[in-house]
């Protein structure tokens, strides 16, 4: 994750006092004195007081996305382009005894063929002499890149690709969590190894333990645990078990690689253009003004896609070889298998409270599967949802014959959620107390308490019965969880806004828009700042030659880019009324942007259109860039995200289906800036929380080590008819921290939903449910409607 | 992909000259065109039927239904006469795949279409289907497997419309150069005991002209529902189809077939013979659906079908005797 927390007592700017809202509107919102730096625009008030930010402005590029003029990576199309197929690694485990390329090089219509020299993404060990010195990279998985071709079509790269003949001396492997934790058990790496991470996150912790494929533990204790449990009151202690997620991003991952002696251009579906542009600069030597990097429209990511890749290295280097452009995109196949996941975990948790209901200990130990990488490690929501004084966790990473994971839409958390919220829940219950009131008891974080007070209303929670109340075979049941999550902000995140002198104005940023909708917020800002309607704005992101854009990781993308945005639209309009107040006769200080005009305060009388004053500039242009400051001190809020979602399910007990009925999503992130997109991302963070819950599994077949279901057809991921009515409610949560104070909702919108899910199954049935994914069979052998079998 | 040559044909007579070894029928494509893709089946030809005319149409008298094996899942779905005396087929149609595929695919592609099972789906197994020496399903991932018939091979028949089909004793007039035959559904498909890399009798040279269902009584009715993991687009794991002629509330015969249990579509008797006689109750349906399952043989990871199957059953019977209505958690069972 991008934790660049900062700090900015160190900053010596000089400031000044500004009175600013902060506190939940409709609770304790109110005014605070901050010190902030002079040259920041003034806070703006609350929403309800903006013209444009805050609104429900509908999407910028919206019209061009339905009707496909808006061209993603797979529609880019150069002049001699050519079209490139990856050689994956059949087997999960082995040596590559060699690679025999010279039937598909003598194919017409290939142009080059290239063999991956390094492997991006897989962990690397701690001592390279541990293996024996080999050729080619081990494979360690299988669907492992090996090599790839390039040619005149796409059907004749892949004809080619079949023809490189790649032989393997087979090593022991081991596909299976359980199996790899065995002390006989194959080893993935001959001795301790640590994944880097990915420009954009993912990796474990280093420098830990490491015993056969068991990598950990990653320790975090706070206090004293065994005093805690025996303060406890009542203990609750039981075993979760998820499955390994992939990311299933509609798109997948690619680029078009140009590569040119004067510069390399890289069109990539990516969740960071400048840390493709970086991660290519450093493999191929390049200085960074020779790499650009392109990403107008995106198709999702959820995480997994940071750096270059190794489909971008190796599309770079065909392209290099041919001297042409080259397209490579991953079939569905290969992004199930090479380009992450979110791993699983089996994780024992016990948590104890004492009479009163406070929490008095919190003790999880997990082991999880980042595949060949780590980063499984799940106790975020165990050490930051509650106030706890002994908290004891231990992390885990199993290697297995696997892809390696990347970050996923809150690494670790929706699995960690999974347990917790069920065992808080189940403690709830010991105690006599409600879940919301055992909640209200044990969570200090302002903003969930709101949203759980919204939410019980809201969702009738009050109607909620007794365990297992229906007497049929279909049973309905309520159940709650809630989210933690960390305000991350990137301080690479710059932005230019120019006004030109015939009125139009446009603003310029490297930061991409993968979904969330930032090409819309970001016009927001600017009509704001400018009196105009988001409409009026040109938003042109996504490149690497505008001002440098943050990753979009960890929900930071609009708390980041957003008051950089602000702050330089504000300089260019304070520039803009420098140049046309002389011609309009009136002093600067006295002019005004409204409603597509330029006003003078004291004198109603005069006011000209945005587009006649503009034509009085001086110069053809006016432009200011402005890049993040850090956030203004603190006014004392905690600086978390939260989420509560309330669930209502039934369950049909005789045929192990569950159907969720309805779901309603409490959430806040700072500022909303528009609640359409805030109301777009979280269905989508429902809807990936439900299909988690619910239908979504990677499976690998121990008997060769291949994933048997890397497709959409039994890879199983939610549609239109399993979508349950889904009611949002984003409370304006003010912390006074930036020049438009807004967060992040990505991944806090999707953590908690399995766990609700869970909540809502004990609620139906009196049974609690400590698996995912919850299907027929599993909900039957849950209930004990499974004979069991002697195989 | 490998390359292939393709035959358009405009009439049976064609077809049947251009269907010469090595090459396959193409109808409506979805299963084959995904096969080729999938390296699993590499046709030098590909014999185009589907702009045939003769096998199109759907024509109903006072015997039956006489339907062209190229008319499409959606046509049959929606066909009023259909839906009305041959309740069970238009269910089945309905909730087969996706709307995309049901515009495309055809009848007679549906019943002769190759498993799905994963292992046979998989170019990197050469499985025992394919003329290997394994079934990688009865140790492996096998929790979409077959619960009867499966120790040679366990696949799950993946027709939706065999069901209802052969419950409605359905059969199947085929032609070859050499001359038509005329098959029962009840013997057109085979159980690995009988072969295990073919999943019908149909012969090489062999095409489906026309799918008869004979005219059911008039106090008979018949019902199909398929349960999945997803509520829309998702493959069975248990069905049920089926047919009961009533005398007044006692059930004077009962066919009950279920498709994702076996590597064919199979007859339920013991669970037909319950009912014979008898009145359809919720009593007498479970039964039914317990007597289905007494055989059942899982495997490693699918035993949890057996007690979906027995209410597959249960819940279809009721269905089809009016006591009970669409199940909300079968496949569209919300629409």
């Amino acid at each position: 994750m991008l934790m660049k927390f900062v700090d900015d007592s160190k900053e010596n700017v000089p400031k000044r006092s500004e009175s600013l809202i902060v506190g939940i509107k409709g609770d304790d919102m109110h005014q605070a004195q901050v010190q902030i730096p002079t040259e920041e625009p003034p806070p703006l008030p609350e929403n309800d007081r903006l013209k444009a930010i805050g609104k429900r402005a509908t999407r910028w590029d919206g019209n061009l996305k339905v009707s496909g003029s808006g061209k993603y990576t797979a529609d880019i199309r150069l002049p001699g382009m050519l079209y490139a197929q990856m050689v994956d690694a059949t087997v999960p485990h082995a040596k590559v005894v060699s690679i025999d390329t010279t039937e598909a090089e003598k194919m017409p219509g290939v142009k080059a063929v290239h063999v991956v020299e390094h492997v991006l993404g897989n962990a690397q060990l701690r001592d390279p002499k541990q293996e024996l010195p080999s050729k080619y990279p081990i494979v360690r998985y299988a669907g492992q890149p090996v090599a790839a071709v390039a040619a005149v079509s796409p059907q004749l790269a892949r004809a080619a690709a079949l023809k490189v003949k790649v032989k393997y001396a087979p090593l022991p492997f081991v596909v299976d969590r359980d199996d790899a934790r065995k002390h006989d058990a194959p080893l993935v790496y001959p001795g301790p190894a640590d994944q880097a991470g990915t420009a954009g996150g993912g990796g474990g912790p280093k420098n830990v333990p490491q015993v056969g494929n068991v990598h950990g533990p990653a320790e975090h204790k706070v206090g004293y645990i065994d005093e805690g449990f025996s303060d406890a009151a009542e203990v609750v202690e039981a075993r979760y078990i998820t499955q390994v997620q992939t990311h299933s991003a509609l798109e997948t991952h690619g680029v078009v690689a140009d590569w040119k002696p004067d510069v390399l251009t890289v069109y990539a579906s990516t969740q960071g253009t400048s840390t493709v542009r970086d991660e290519l600069a450093y493999v191929f030597s390049l200085p960074k003004n020779k790499v650009r990097v392109i990403t107008e429209y995106m198709g999702g990511g959820f995480g997994a896609k940071f750096g270059a890749g190794n489909f971008g290295v190796v599309a770079t280097h065909l392209s290099k070889k041919a001297g042409a452009p080259v397209w490579l995109m991953l079939d569905r196949q290969q992004e199930h298998l090479s380009v992450g996941n979110r791993p699983d975990s089996d994780q024992s948790l016990k948590i104890g409270a004492k009479k009163d209901g406070t929490l008095s200990a919190i003790q999880l130990v997990s082991y999880g599967t980042a595949g060949c990488g780590t980063g499984a490690g799940c106790s975020g929501p165990a050490i930051n949802m509650y106030k706890c004084p002994n908290v004891h966790t231990q992390e885990y990473d199993v290697f297995i014959n696997g892809g390696p994971a990347a970050s996923f839409r809150a690494p670790g958390h929706p699995q960690g959620c999974f347990a917790l919220e069920q065992s808080i829940d189940e403690l709830a219950e010991k105690l006599g107390m409600d879940p919301l009131d055992f909640r209200d008891k044990n969570d200090e974080f302002e903003p969930r308490r709101v949203e759980r007070r919204i939410g019980r209303a809201k969702f009738g929670w009050d109607q909620r019965r007794k365990a297992g109340s229906d007497p049929g075979p279909v049973k309905r049941g309520m159940g709650v969880a809630q989210a933690v999550w960390y305000r991350i902000i990137h301080m690479d995140s710059a932005a230019e806004v120019r006004v030109h002198q015939d009125g139009s104005v446009e603003l310029m940023s490297g930061v991409q828009d993968i979904g969330g909708g930032i090409k819309t917020v970001l016009a927001q800002v600017v009509a704001e700042e400018f009196g105009l309607t988001p409409k009026d704005i040109s938003i042109r992101i996504g490149d690497t030659q505008y001002p440098s854009g943050p990753p979009s990781g960890g929900s930071c993308t609009t708390a980041s880019i957003t008051p950089a945005a602000r702050n330089a639209a504000y300089q260019a309009k304070l520039a803009f009324l420098r140049s046309v107040a002389p011609a309009l006769n009136v002093s600067s200080d006295d002019l005004v942007l409204q409603d597509g005009h330029v006003r003078s305060k004291s004198d109603s009388s005069k006011s000209w259109t945005f587009k006649r004053a503009a034509a009085k500039m001086r110069t053809s242009e006016i432009a200011a860039r402005a890049d993040r400051v850090p956030d203004y001190k603190n006014v004392g809020r905690r600086l978390n995200y939260g989420g509560v979602h309330f669930i209502e399910i039934s369950v049909d007990t005789e045929m192990g289906h569950i159907h969720v009925e309805r779901a309603l999503a409490v959430q806040d992130c700072g500022r909303p800036m528009n609640p359409l997109h805030l109301e777009s991302q979280i269905n989508g963070g429902v809807l990936q929380g439900i299909s988690y819950a619910l239908y979504e599994n990677r499976i690998l077949d121990k008997q060769k080590g291949l994933m048997v279901n890397p497709n959409f057809d039994f890879y199983k991921v939610i549609g239109a008819q399993e979508t349950p009515k889904i009611e949002i409610h984003v409370i304006e949560n003010y912390l006074g921290l930036s020049s438009t104070d807004a967060g992040g909702i990505g991944e806090p919108s999707t953590m908690a939903t399995a766990a609700a899910i869970a909540n809502a199954f004990y609620n139906a049935t009196g049974v609690r449910m400590r698996r995912t994914p919850m299907t027929p069979a599993a909900v039957l052998e849950t209930l004990g409607k499974v004979r069991s079998v002697t195989a | 992909m490998n390359r292939f040559a393709f035959t358009n044909c405009d009439t049976l007579d064609q077809a049947l000259s251009a269907l010469t070894p090595g090459a396959e029928l193409k109808a409506g494509g979805t299963d084959v065109l995904d096969r080729m893709k999938e390296r699993i089946s590499a046709p030098e030809k590909l014999v185009n039927i589907r702009n045939i005319q003769a096998l199109r149409g759907i024509d109903e008298s006072s015997t039956g239904l006489r339907i062209g094996p190229l008319m499409t899942l959606g046509e049959i779905a929606e066909h009023p006469a259909i839906q009305k005396n041959y309740t069970a087929l238009a269910n089945a149609a309905a909730h087969a795949a996706t709307p995309q595929i049901r515009n495309m695919g055809t009848i007679g592609g549906n019943l002769v279409q190759r498993p799905r099972c994963w292992y046979f789906r998989s170019a990197d197994y050469d499985c025992r289907r394919k003329g290997g020496e394994t079934c990688y399903a009865q140790i492996g991932d096998n929790e979409y497997h077959a619960i009867f018939h499966n120790s040679i091979c366990a696949i799950v028949h993946p027709s939706s419309t065999a069901v209802p089909l052969m419950a409605l004793g359905g059969s199947l007039d085929v032609a070859s150069s050499d001359g038509k035959r005329t098959i029962p559904l009840e013997t057109f498909f085979l159980l690995p005991e009988q072969n295990w890399t073919r999943e019908n009798i149909l012969r090489p040279g062999e095409i489906i002209t026309a799918i008869n269902v004979p005219k059911p009584a008039s106090t008979a009715r018949s019902a199909y529902q398929k349960w999945a993991e997803r509520e829309g687009t998702d493959w069975a794991i248990a069905d049920a189809g089926v047919v009961l002629d009533m005398d007044g509330d006692t059930c004077r015969k009962a066919a009950i077939v279920v498709g994702a249990a076996a590597p064919a579509p199979l007859r339920m008797h013991e669970a037909e013979v319950m009912l014979a006689g008898k009145p359809i109750t919720e009593e007498t349906a479970r039964a039914a659906g317990k007597a289905a399952m007494v055989k059942a043989s899982p495997l490693t990871h699918n035993a949890y079908k057996i007690p979906m199957f027995e209410v597959a059953i249960y819940r279809t019977i009721l269905l089809t005797a009016g006591k009970m209505g669409p199940d909300p958690s079968a496949v569209g069972g919300r629409a």
